[in-house]
């Protein structure tokens, strides 16, 4: 790009910043994220039990991210016979294994391989479903949505709207896809596409955090919405996170945010795995700024959103910052801001910060430099805190 | 159980899905043609083979001719570069599993002979775009083995600058390298439109997947090809397998060279590389010749998995891959032809087969000790723009990390 200005600095006095690869204090920050210890995730049954969402006395096994998808498939496979499951590989148990066993279990009229056809898959799902069937499409990665984009956005998400009163819709419709940087995915096996999904009325996105929410959210998406649901599962988490989840049929409800962590000096807002950054960051704060107190909310679904949540909680807190993954250009980030200043412009204390993805596209070698790290969640809170 | 009974009678395309449809009429043998001739004792001078029978199955096509124009050297050549390709994925695939490699790569053992039949029928002028299998063909086109491993590893020195890792190489006139399944076969018929308009007596070569081969956007190309008579050569490089499932588990219709309907298609023996040449060869002239487009069904086999998280034997039996590893590989029935009709004596294979893997061992290992890339601004700013035509300063993340070349 052309410069339009001259920098003010003279071209003598160079400045020059090695960014995060340098010994700063983010080589302390930045440590891998422990699933083992993270506040993020249940790592006893009774943390769970003390848990509003989840059935009272229920019992519960610890399973990963794709276990646990794979018990809310098999739950709802075996709830109701309306309900399907297919996608490319899906039969033998999925590239990331969340469909294992369920052939087997539930033969192969209701989970079954599809040709490698995106829009095909999308399209066909959705006529399954306004003939009353509960079609789980799956899309092998989020990267290869896109020629499903037009089925989604043009028949499924229009449906509704347009079904001239007959009450038809696409309710159980789910597109399920695993999204999200594992730190060598490149180009096409790295996408989050989320905010392109939000930006369209009719769809509901939703993004779980954890097995147990994976769990409930899937259910809900299946059972409880007239609405199609695109579910975006970070891939990065299927074998990651483990913690307890209910073995029963239970449901978390969409559009309703979730306050992970209360606090009073800041709202940080984030969704997928991101939040286990913002946690750590958070308890670094906390440690290396006495006295502050970090809220952290999950938004889980992320359009329609939960305003009432997060506005509540920033007019308290006064300040906000909002994290995700997926690039900061037109993203979730600039929606949340914008919501909040126009929301609880007079409880501000500070500018909304957004620390996200920066707008490039994810080359092989340089994940690390593109994705939010502890230590810019971090600086962002600090900055924020210090306006 | 009402619904179960009206389930299956909605879908009758399902009961066919378990019965195996797949027919590949084509031989897969690698060693079927013949020489009628003696094989003259000059290394250039040109002989005459005579291809199987079954090396070709045509869709409103005359048969292009079965027999072909070859010379020792070139035979010599084919051979050296199948042996370098597949000694070169050897070494992608032990990288891999030393984790040396991160991330996606798709390994071409077994196909050899499409990228290296192709390649021998068509000149550098011709335009070859693929899907992600995409090592050997780029290595056909110019690129060299440590800098195709060089890219696999993350290496600055990579045919991508080590930016785009397995699935996204380019060389001159190979446009990848496309990660995202089918959505090369219009780009390619894009190449060829801009061939045609510049009038360039040239083709594109635009290869995918059987399993590809069933996504919408392939049918629109075919549509536009044939609309305004592209010079491009579809190609379907039928594996049998679209990652995890069968073809007749897939495709409607798995002869794949009649999927363009109005375009004319030929199936070729793909494990045959002598065929392949022969095949191509005659596409191109038909292509370049005013004809328009024409749909290529590469009969090939991949040994390995679909990618390295695949072993690859869930979905098909060991047997089924050992027999087409000891009956039809490419580089075997090139070999035994070689040595039957004289072109080579075994001595001179042995030492051609010693130069091709020394040559790639010394070419992986020099990608091995190459430096991965530091982390600091100067590298980090490197190509946003094209080495040497960079601006004074670019603006990084924030106002503060303005870099200055």
């Amino acid at each position: 790009m052309v410069p339009l200005r001259t920098p003010l600095r003279s071209w003598t006095h160079i400045p020059r910043r090695f960014y995060s690869g340098a010994p700063t204090p983010a080589a302390k920050l930045n440590l891998p994220i422990d699933y083992k210890t993270t506040p993020i995730l249940h790592h006893t049954s009774s943390s769970l039990a003390n848990t509003q969402d989840f059935p009272a006395g229920a019992t519960s096994k610890r399973l990963n991210f794709f276990q646990a998808i794979n018990s809310a498939l098999k739950t709802a496979l075996s709830k109701s016979e309306k309900v399907l499951l297919f996608g490319e590989d899906v039969a033998f148990g999925g590239v990331f294994r969340c469909s294992m066993d369920l052939q087997t279990e539930f033969g192969s009229d209701r989970v079954f391989n599809t040709p490698l056809t995106e829009q095909g898959i999308a399209g066909f799902a959705i006529g399954c479903a306004v003939e009353g069937m509960k079609p789980v499409a799956e899309i092998q990665f989020a990267d290869y949505v896109f020629p499903a984009f037009d089925q989604i956005v043009n028949e499924a998400a229009k449906f509704r709207y347009r079904e001239g009163g007959t009450g038809i819709n696409a309710g159980g419709l789910v597109i399920r896809m695993p999204c999200g940087a594992v730190g060598h995915g490149a180009l096409y096996h790295s996408q989050s596409p989320e905010s392109l999904f939000a930006h369209i009325p009719g769809v509901r996105v939703v993004m779980p955090r954890s097995p147990a929410q994976a769990k409930g959210l899937l259910l809900a998406s299946i059972f409880e919405h007239n609405d199609p649901v695109v579910f975006m599962e970070p891939k990065i988490l299927y074998r990651a996170a483990v913690e307890h989840v209910p073995n029963e049929y239970y449901t978390i409800p969409l559009s309703k945010a979730e306050v992970i962590k209360p606090g009073k000096d800041l709202t940080v807002i984030s969704y997928g795995q991101p939040l286990y950054m913002c946690s750590a960051a958070i308890s670094a704060i906390e440690q290396a700024m006495p006295g502050v107190n970090v809220e952290l909310i999950d938004l889980r679904t992320i359009y329609p959103w939960d305003r009432q949540t997060v506005i509540e909680s920033v007019k308290k807190t006064g300040r906000a910052v909002v994290v995700h993954e997926s690039m900061v250009n037109y993203g979730v980030g600039a929606e949340v801001a914008a919501t909040l200043q126009e929301n609880a412009f007079l409880r501000l204390e500070a500018p909304v910060k957004r620390v996200a993805g920066w707008s490039t596209h994810t080359g092989l070698s340089y994940e690390q430099f593109i994705l939010p790290d502890v230590a810019r969640i971090f600086d962002g809170i600090k900055q924020t805190l210090e306006y | 159980m009402l619904f179960r009974t009206a389930a299956r009678q909605a879908a009758p395309l399902r009961r066919h899905a378990f019965t195996p449809l797949t027919r590949r009429t084509v031989t897969t043998d690698a060693a079927s043609a013949n020489v009628e001739t003696p094989v003259p004792q000059e290394d250039e001078k040109p002989f005459t083979v005579r291809l199987s029978d079954e090396s070709f199955e045509t869709y409103e096509l005359d048969p292009p001719s079965y027999t072909l124009e070859t010379s020792k050297k070139e035979m010599k050549q084919m051979y050296y570069d199948m042996v370098a390709m597949r000694r070169m994925e050897m070494a992608a695939d032990r990288l891999y599993k030393e984790k040396k490699i991160r991330g996606f790569c798709h390994l071409s053992t077994g196909q050899e002979a499409v990228a290296v039949g192709i390649e021998h029928a068509i000149t550098r002028m011709d335009k070859v775009i693929t899907a992600y299998r995409c090592h050997g063909f780029a290595m056909m086109r110019g690129g060299t083995v440590k800098s195709i491993i060089g890219e696999l590893l993350g290496r600055r020195e990579g045919i991508a600058y080590g930016k785009g890792g397995s699935m996204h190489m380019f060389a001159e006139n190979f446009y990848g390298g496309n990660g995202i399944v089918g959505a090369q076969v219009p780009v390619g018929a894009g190449l060829a439109f801009a061939q045609q308009y510049n009038e360039q007596p040239n083709t594109s070569i635009v290869l995918y997947g059987d399993g590809a081969s069933n996504q919408g956007q392939v049918f629109e190309a075919f549509n536009m090809a044939k609309l305004w008579n592209l010079p491009v050569l579809f190609g379907c490089e039928n594996n049998k397998y679209g990652m995890g499932t069968s073809a007749s588990r897939s495709s409607a219709l798995t002869e794949y060279y009649k999927r363009g309907q109005y375009i004319p298609g030929l199936k070729v023996n793909g494990m045959d590389v002598l065929a392949t040449k022969a095949a191509v060869q005659y596409s191109k002239n038909y292509a370049i010749n005013g004809n328009g487009p024409l749909v290529l069904e590469y009969v090939t086999y991949r040994y390995g998995g679909h990618s390295m998280s695949d072993p690859g034997t869930t979905y098909r039996s060991r047997e089924e891959i050992q027999r087409m590893r000891s009956t039809n590989d490419p580089i075997a029935g090139l070999k035994q032809k070689m040595l039957e009709w004289g072109v080579t004596s075994e001595e001179e294979l042995k030492a051609l087969d010693k130069t091709a893997r020394s040559k790639v061992d010394a070419e992986v290992a020099e990608a091995e000790a190459m430096a991965a890339p530091e982390n600091n601004s100067r590298i980090l700013f490197e190509d946003i723009y094209v080495r040497g035509s960079e601006p004074k300063w670019m603006r990084g993340r924030t106002v503060d990390e303005t870099f200055y070349y």
